[in-house]
């Protein structure tokens, strides 16, 4: 836990890194009229305001489900799983160290190869997702185990419906 | 004679039990036919571990054609060198009655046993099978082989073995899986692999020597292949994504498998000696759960290409692929019969998973099962029987079932949940 708290500072003060260097670049044609002090304490505003911002990305990306939910056989997302994945996917793409894993799952239903693969396809369309919202494909590592490991142990549809699913962790 | 004929059975019952499945049977033949097995006389000074004659008398009666005359019932209890009188045999209903007797020849053991026809009063016949010290199931098994093919003329499927996964669940992600070897009748379990991380899709090579199956070595899935023998193993593949449903080619040079390193599951058929990798299909729905007809010329699978499960057949020769199934909207995990005339597989109907066979000929769906997520169907050597996997309220149970559906056994484990059986072929 505190080498994952350690690694996502480091990223953010990389980041913060970048961003000062290219607002640095920017100024240089405007520094005729900024003086020095001026420039310090824009820049110093700058850089709250960029740490507050991936805090707080990394903040509702925290809060968000990491748990998105499928129905039988399909693997197409939920409309209620999209805000949440915006969520991440904003993080992950303010913090391009950040990385994710999506773990495929399916219901005890129907048989265990094709469980797999549907598993997969599951894990496969929220990684489509996040990468279409910006997160870079190396960011994502994805996995199925198909119907091997239930959240539920119910034998109807509650249960089902929760066994279906992708789980996101961070790594 | 009487006071040392209980004795032995005094001394056969209070052996432990120690089959670790345990056979109850849910439905039967109309006519089974009627045997008595006798406890086998012990002559080697101890008790032995394997009561032989309730070995025999489940294996047989494993089959649905067979029911054994309980041992309560026998009116004496002769020993093979024994005169036999058949009116006692008559007048409880046996139609063949077993007699046997078990010595030993410094660390061998030596079964003599003979097979009487009590309405035909004579014996069919009588046989010495010696075996070393750790022998005596596999004589056990070898006799009901000899005995089950004399009476049906079919050969028997007493002396293969099965492959299945046992699962035992702490929590979500704290689970012991475990690739399991045992007797036909699920005596003398072994573990061959055992991992945290699931086991699926075990496949026997033609000869029985080696085996596949899918696991985890670190987080990564892979196809590996184990000689039971020696405990090697070779990593076949372990590509990123699917590394899934291995089975050999009947000529054991290859495994046809499932990837997705092409970013969705497709067929390939791996080369075990080169490594050489062939694709077989090219579709964007999944492609899973191949398997080999037993000529070698075509692969039977399941994909979602219609939308739904349904199983294809695909011709080695130009790749070219078939729909196969067409009733109802779930088929999935087909295999062929010995022969090859048929197909068995996973089918839903009314909402429930049940095994089907479908004959390729003349296409009539038969469904054979009848609890709920039966699955995983593997059929025995002689194509008479087929093991699946199915459940109860709590965990997975295998059960046996004859290729007309009219004979149902459970095999209900006493601890963990088992599943994905594997009927091995014959040994020699």
């Amino acid at each position: 836990m505190k080498v994952f708290k350690q690694a996502r500072i480091a990223g953010i003060a990389l980041i913060l890194a970048v961003l000062a260097g290219c607002a640095g670049q920017v100024n240089e044609s405007a520094s005729k009229v900024e003086t020095a002090e001026e420039r310090a304490a824009r820049e110093a505003r700058q850089a709250a305001f960029e740490q507050g911002s991936v805090a707080n990305l990394k903040a509702s990306a925290m809060a968000a489900d990491t748990l998105f939910f499928f129905e039988f056989d399909k693997s197409d997302l939920s409309q209620d799983a999209l805000d949440d994945l915006d969520a991440h996917a904003k993080f992950l793409v303010a913090d391009r160290n950040a990385k994710v894993r999506l773990e495929g799952h399916a219901d005890e239903r129907g048989t265990r190869a094709y469980n797999l693969a549907l598993g997969e396809r599951r894990a496969n369309a929220v990684a489509r997702y996040l990468v279409i919202q910006g997160v870079n494909r190396t960011q994502i590592e994805t996995v199925s185990y198909g119907e091997e490991r239930p959240l539920s142990l119910v034998r109807d549809d509650s249960g089902w419906s929760r066994n279906r699913r992708v789980e996101l962790i961070y790594q | 004679m009487r006071i040392i004929a209980w004795l032995v059975l005094l001394l056969t019952i209070t052996i432990p039990a120690r089959a670790e499945l345990v056979i109850e049977i849910t439905r039967g033949m109309e006519n089974p036919i009627k045997i008595a097995v006798v406890p086998f006389r012990v002559q080697t000074g101890g008790a032995l571990e394997v009561d032989l004659a309730r070995l025999i008398e489940s294996n047989l009666e494993r089959t649905g054609q067979f029911v054994r005359v309980r041992r309560d019932s026998m009116l004496s209890l002769p020993g093979p060198d024994e005169q036999i009188f058949y009116r006692d045999w008559r007048a409880i209903d046996s139609e063949y009655t077993v007699v046997g007797a078990v010595t030993r020849e410094g660390t061998e053991f030596v079964v003599r046993y003979g097979l009487h026809d009590v309405y035909g009063e004579r014996v069919l016949f009588s046989e010495r099978v010696p075996g070393g010290p750790d022998a005596l199931r596999d004589i056990g098994h070898f006799i009901s082989d000899r005995i089950y093919e004399s009476l049906t003329g079919i050969k028997g499927f007493f002396s293969t073995r099965l492959l299945y996964v046992s699962a035992e669940r702490r929590s979500e992600k704290d689970q012991t899986f475990k690739l399991i070897l045992s007797d036909a009748d699920g005596g003398r379990p072994r573990t061959v692999f055992q991992s945290s991380e699931p086991i699926l899709s075990p496949a026997w090579s033609p000869d029985g020597s080696r085996v596949a199956y899918m696991s985890f070595r670190g987080k990564r899935a892979g196809i590996y292949v184990q000689t039971l023998a020696t405990g090697d193993v070779q990593q076949v593949t372990s590509f990123p994504g699917l590394n899934s449903a291995p089975r050999f080619s009947p000529d054991g040079r290859k495994l046809v498998l499932t990837l997705s390193k092409d970013g969705n599951p497709e067929i390939y058929v791996a080369n075990l000696r080169t490594g050489e990798l062939e694709r077989m299909t090219n579709h964007f729905g999944i492609d899973t759960e191949a398997s080999w007809s037993p000529d070698g010329r075509s692969i039977l699978f399941t994909s979602s290409r219609g939308g739904k499960p349904q199983l294809y057949l695909l011709s080695i020769a130009d790749k070219s692929v078939k729909r196969v199934t067409f009733d109802g909207d779930y088929n999935s995990n087909g295999a062929f019969t010995p022969d090859g005339s048929a197909i068995v597989f996973v089918h839903r109907t009314n909402e429930r998973f049940h095994i089907a066979s479908m004959n390729l000929q003349s296409r009539e769906l038969r469904i054979l099962t009848e609890t709920d997520l039966d699955e995983s169907p593997s059929v025995a050597p002689n194509g008479t029987m087929l093991i699946y996997a199915t459940s109860d309220e709590e965990r997975g149970l295998l059960g046996l079932v004859s290729m007309d559906g009219r004979v149902r056994v459970r095999l209900p484990s006493v601890s963990e949940s088992v599943r994905e059986p594997a009927w091995s072929p014959y040994f020699n």
